[in-house]
């Protein structure tokens, strides 16, 4: 048990330096030019809205705030089922066009290839006006939950491909030298070491849905863009809507991002 | 154990890595070596005698059972083998002893106890004690190739397969690697091993499979092959072998 507590601790140590003098530095000196930096921003800020002399008003927007926290809520509800639909609707293409019948793969890829080259304006007015019309859908929430979980999914599908397919030829000769199944070669080689590989690029994707979900408000959906649309209709004062709304977005998205490094710093180890 | 393999060929492409392979062993043979210049097939014929490879033509029967051709039928047979390779090929994102364990409880329906007693008992044998929680890249190679001879042998394989096990390692580690495996063959284990290791082969193959572009050239007692080789290409090999050691 002695030599267990000792492999775990040198390998804590090989991965980060919890408590040395020189990580202390190494943070400090950060969170400096962090400041730096936000200064600098901010003054840049500053100085463009002083040149053209904009006359700051909040009262208006600040009337309509209740109406802007409930579009955050929906955007950030219906992000998060989007996310779940493409997730899933990524996996199965990947497998799809990783099929050993050509049928699949070649409608697999004809999916993703059409929906990743068309706007996602133009699916959403398509998919909303025509196919969920057609199948009788009176639910825009519904069309546009899964019609932005489709776009996103269908580039999922290409970045998990490309973690899947990164595996090395030996990895799957020794996942059938050791008798697993194409099932546990999945589960048990594949999907552990893809997933750390399509880490990266999954967040860029899911960031990305969530500034996508803006357009949804073109099926009448009122997130948080179609909330600020109506409250600059009333105010005649854009800016104060529209700052808002990107730090509406920044607040959940950033956290994103550095929870995905962390993840990633989490599974790292060296092939 | 008797060997035995008729017309087998296996194509890549346009290009036929074994091309009509035919031979048999004695009925008595247990460690056999697959020798021959690289390119030749040493590690085509080492996997479709593994059932790691269905080849496209020709039949392989072990004992006088007939190698199944069909996928499930390949894989029932070759979860009754092991493998080494010659890049150790251990899972990078598990552990030396998780590399062990996973295969006998998800392949051979070990409990998780009875899993990790056996891999423990094998790393310890192999030398890898303290060495169980590491990762593969936190091994050395001869560490790592040594894992990766538990894994393999961690199911009791009914057959172990060798493919150029120390290749990819300096000479010292290669003895270390080497004196494992003599080890296991003089403790009765069965063995096909495809190795440049000639003077290796010597001491511990009981018999000998030579091939070159993708035939066998010649299939004889160990002992003959190596004082007697029948064909001048097996000659030119072991004389070019030998030549600097």
């Amino acid at each position: 048990m002695k030599n267990a507590g000792q492999t775990v601790a040198s390998r804590r140590k090989s991965t980060r330096l919890p408590e040395s003098p020189a990580s202390i530095a190494s943070s400090t000196r950060r969170a400096l030019y962090a400041l730096a930096l936000l200064a600098f921003a901010s003054a840049a800020f500053h100085g463009l809205f002083s040149a053209v002399a904009y006359r700051w008003n909040w009262e208006g927007v600040w009337r309509y705030r209740q109406q802007f926290g409930y579009g955050w809520l929906t955007t950030m509800g219906l992000s998060l089922v989007a996310m779940v639909v493409s997730v899933v609707l990524g996996f199965l293409l990947m497998l799809g066009r990783r099929s050993p019948w050509e049928l699949v793969r070649m409608g697999c890829g004809a999916v993703v290839e059409l929906v990743r080259g068309s706007p996602l304006l133009v699916q959403l007015l398509i998919g909303h006006y025509i196919i969920a019309n057609a199948l009788r859908i009176d639910e825009p929430m519904v069309t546009g939950i899964i019609l932005l979980g489709c776009f996103e999914g269908a580039y999922l599908a290409e970045i998990f491909r490309g973690a899947v397919e990164s595996i090395s030829a030996s990895q799957l000769e020794a996942a059938r030298a050791v008798g697993f199944d194409k099932v546990q070669t999945y589960r048990f080689v594949i999907i552990p070491q893809a997933l750390r590989r399509a880490l990266p690029g999954t967040t860029g994707q899911l960031v990305s849905l969530i500034k996508d979900s803006s357009l949804l408000s073109v099926i009448g959906i009122e997130e948080l863009v179609q909330k600020v649309k109506i409250m600059n209709a009333a105010t005649y004062k854009p800016l104060e809507g529209f700052l808002p709304l990107a730090l509406a977005y920044l607040v959940v998205t950033l956290p994103l991002s550095h929870l995905a490094r962390r993840l990633e710093g989490r599974f790292a180890y060296e092939t | 154990m008797k060997l035995e393999t008729q017309a087998v060929t296996k194509r890549y492409g346009a290009h036929a890595a074994l091309d009509g392979a035919s031979f048999a062993t004695g009925d008595e043979a247990r460690v056999i070596a697959l020798l021959g210049p690289s390119g030749g097939g040493k590690s085509t014929l080492l996997r479709v005698l593994g059932c790691l490879l269905v080849p496209d033509e020709g039949s392989i029967s072990i004992d006088s059972k007939v190698l199944p051709h069909d996928d499930d039928g390949a894989l029932q047979a070759r979860r009754e083998n092991g493998f080494v390779f010659q890049g150790y090929n251990l899972f990078p994102h598990l552990t030396a002893l998780q590399n062990i364990t996973l295969p006998l409880r998800e392949v051979h329906g070990m409990n998780a106890t009875e899993a990790e007693q056996r891999a423990l008992e094998l790393l310890h044998r192999l030398g890898l004690e303290n060495h169980e929680h590491k990762r593969p890249s936190q091994l050395s190679g001869g560490q790592q190739q040594r894992a990766a001879i538990a894994r393999a042998l961690a199911p009791k394989p009914r057959l172990l397969l060798l493919d150029e096990p120390t290749s990819a390692l300096d000479p010292v580690v290669t003895g270390e690697v080497l004196d494992v495996i003599r080890e296991l063959a003089e403790a009765g284990q069965s063995i096909i091993l495809a190795t440049h290791e000639i003077s290796f082969a010597r001491k511990v193959a009981d018999w000998v499979v030579f091939l070159a572009a993708g035939k066998v050239q010649e299939s004889s007692p160990a002992a003959d092959f190596f004082t007697r080789p029948k064909t001048q290409l097996a000659q030119a090999y072991l004389e070019g072998l030998s030549k600097y050691r």
